[in-house]
């Protein structure tokens, strides 16, 4: 693990994409230890401000001694600030964060599902892939065709990209795990990289394994801290031991084993949890 | 020129006068990529109790106007593993270090004392006693002063250790003078003030409250003000039992309130999850604070909104 740093960045630029924002940020020192799947915190609202928590964003692009890149959608109070900013501006920004995307050691197939934005860091995922001789098929989903993000680049750097969105304004209509089977069969995929919403995580992590392939899902807990200290953004997740322990997303993930993770359990403490509470105890 | 800003907590000398806050920074080791961890006042630990702890069901955060709401539920380790994989890196690293300890009963804080008090590398101890008492129908030991002195007089009766013991008070009392009497009465050498106080955040659009564990400790610049009242009220009544100042401190110019109000040494809860560097931050801050007032020390400064 590579550390994190604090540091101050300019916005290199910010624009708007379909639904969201693309924001590049000069980062030269962080840049260079980005792999895919860390994320980036970034604190919002200016100094003094009301709004103590960072924001954290999948990372999308690093450029080497240069800048990283970020997707974001403004649907809160700090995320709308965010996009009222403008190229010059400075940001505060913590980064790189988490446990990135398990990479495998053969040149396996390999299949990337990603839901709305959460396909932001599966352009720089796909390119880590090819250079280690895997086959890349990218199934992206969004509920409608402005939410879909990143479709040309993967269309560029992926063997194949299927679309799907609930109302059918592009691609196929329906869910990205109707495709999924049938693609991870075609491809005799052996890993599935996902990120996007839980319940389309969950889903993903049960097809794979019904199909015979590794799932890599990236989560989205709601977090405080993002560098392991809250511990707010806990999930269960089964161990190597078999001991099922409520981890922190932002320092244990949030790349998880899609067959390691608790999902119909999430927002509870299962019983069998380690330190889970006792009948009669407290 | 340079402030001193050297401190003590009764009998603890302090290099540095600011700490981390409990639960606002693990075991310190993640704090480590973001400055010297030795460097700091001490870390205050998050709560350790005696078993292994899974917290909460999550949600267990919602942020607040200038704060945030936690329901952690005192996740950890359990002592013997925090002794172990814990304790053991903040010796190595040099990191004095103030150990905070929870239990859900007397008998539990005692239990704990006494396993810790012959662990070396222990500066002093932080009783949380804002915890649910599961032999009193789930009442917190700190609102009352029968529960809160019976831990403390359990903890003082066990305690061999020279280190200091710390009562850590919850805000959420009629009269927080009184609580601190109590705890100093059965042996406290000092007084960790305050704790977070008890909030809810309502979810409209499921209509139930928000948090996994319904209410959750309020916390950040928010509760500063609040702070600042109890500090300088256990002050005013008892002006020579120490005082350890935190709630809401963003800045050295918010440290340098709970110095005068009568705190000793401050901690650095909430903001850290905003602002990792906060707790070196807010040391410089405080120096420069001091240095532009015309102080020497910190020392000089403690209390001194009192003699006005």
């Amino acid at each position: 693990m590579s550390d994190a740093q604090q540091v101050k960045a300019q916005i290199l630029s910010i624009e708007p994409v379909g639904s969201y924002f693309h924001m590049v940020l000069e980062a030269p020192t962080i840049a260079e230890h980005v792999l895919p799947g860390h994320f980036v915190a970034i604190a919002v609202g200016g100094i003094g401000s009301g709004m103590l928590l960072r924001r954290a964003f999948s990372i999308h692009r690093a450029t080497a001694n240069q800048s990283i890149e970020v997707i974001f959608a403004a649907h809160g109070q700090g995320t709308h600030w965010l996009a009222t900013q403008q190229a010059g501006d400075v940001l505060d920004i913590v980064a790189p964060l988490g446990k990135p995307f398990a990479l495998p050691r053969q040149p396996v197939p390999c299949v990337i599902v990603a839901g709305g934005y959460g396909s932001a860091p599966m352009d720089m995922l796909t390119q880590e892939l090819k250079a280690r001789g895997c086959s890349v098929d990218v199934v992206l989903g969004a509920a409608t065709q402005d939410k879909l993000f990143g479709v040309l680049d993967l269309k560029r750097d992926a063997d194949s990209v299927t679309v799907t969105t609930d109302d059918g304004s592009s691609g196929v209509r329906g869910r990205v795990t109707d495709v999924l089977p049938e693609l991870i069969q075609r491809t005799s995929a052996r890993a599935v990289y996902a990120c996007g919403p839980m319940g389309m995580l969950s889903a993903v992590a049960k097809v794979s394994a019904d199909n015979g392939a590794f799932s890599q899902c990236a989560v989205e807990e709601s977090m405080a801290c993002g560098i392991g200290v809250c511990m707010t953004c806990v999930l269960p997740v089964i161990g190597d031991d078999g001991v099922t322990r409520m981890l922190r997303s932002c320092v244990e993930g949030p790349v998880f084993r899609g067959d390691r993770v608790r999902w119909d359990d999430v927002d509870t403490i299962p019983e069998d949890a380690f330190g889970a509470p006792v009948p009669g105890g407290h | 020129m340079s402030v001193d800003l050297s401190t003590s907590l009764g009998s603890l000398q302090l290099a540095a006068p600011t700490m981390t806050a409990s639960g606002c920074a693990a075991a310190g080791r993640e704090l480590a990529q973001f400055g010297d961890v030795a460097s700091l006042g001490a870390v205050v630990t998050k709560s350790i109790m005696l078993n292994p702890r899974s917290g909460r069901a999550t949600p267990r955060m919602a942020e607040t106007p200038s704060g945030m709401l936690n329901s952690i539920g005192l996740q950890g380790p359990g002592l013997e593993a925090f002794l172990e994989k814990d304790l053991s890196w903040l010796v190595e690293n040099d990191v004095t270090t103030i150990v905070s300890i929870a239990g859900g009963s007397v008998e539990e804080f005692r239990e704990i004392a006494i396993r810790l008090r012959d662990v070396p590398g222990i500066a002093g101890l932080e009783v949380n006693i804002s915890c649910p008492n599961v032999e009193s129908r789930g009442q917190v030991f700190a609102c009352d002063p029968n529960s809160a002195s019976a831990v403390i007089e359990a903890v003082r009766a066990e305690w061999t250790s020279s280190a200091p013991i710390l009562a850590k008070l919850s805000p959420d009392v009629t009269d927080i003078v009184t609580i601190a009497r109590s705890v100093a009465d059965a042996g406290a050498d000092g007084v960790s003030m305050i704790n977070t106080l008890l909030g809810m955040v309502i979810d409209v659009d499921n209509m139930r409250p928000l948090l996994g564990g319904r209410t959750g400790g309020l916390s950040g610049p928010a509760i500063r003000p609040v702070a600042v009242r109890a500090v300088y009220q256990v002050h005013a009544a008892l002006p020579d039992l120490p005082i350890l100042g935190m709630g809401g401190i963003r800045s050295g110019h918010d440290a340098l309130e709970f110095i005068a109000a009568g705190a000793s040494a401050v901690s650095i809860g909430t903001v850290v999850f905003g602002d990792p560097g906060a707790p070196w931050r807010v040391a410089a801050e405080l120096g420069q604070e001091l240095e532009a007032r015309g102080y020497g020390s910190l020392r000089e400064v403690v209390g001194a909104a009192h003699k006005g």
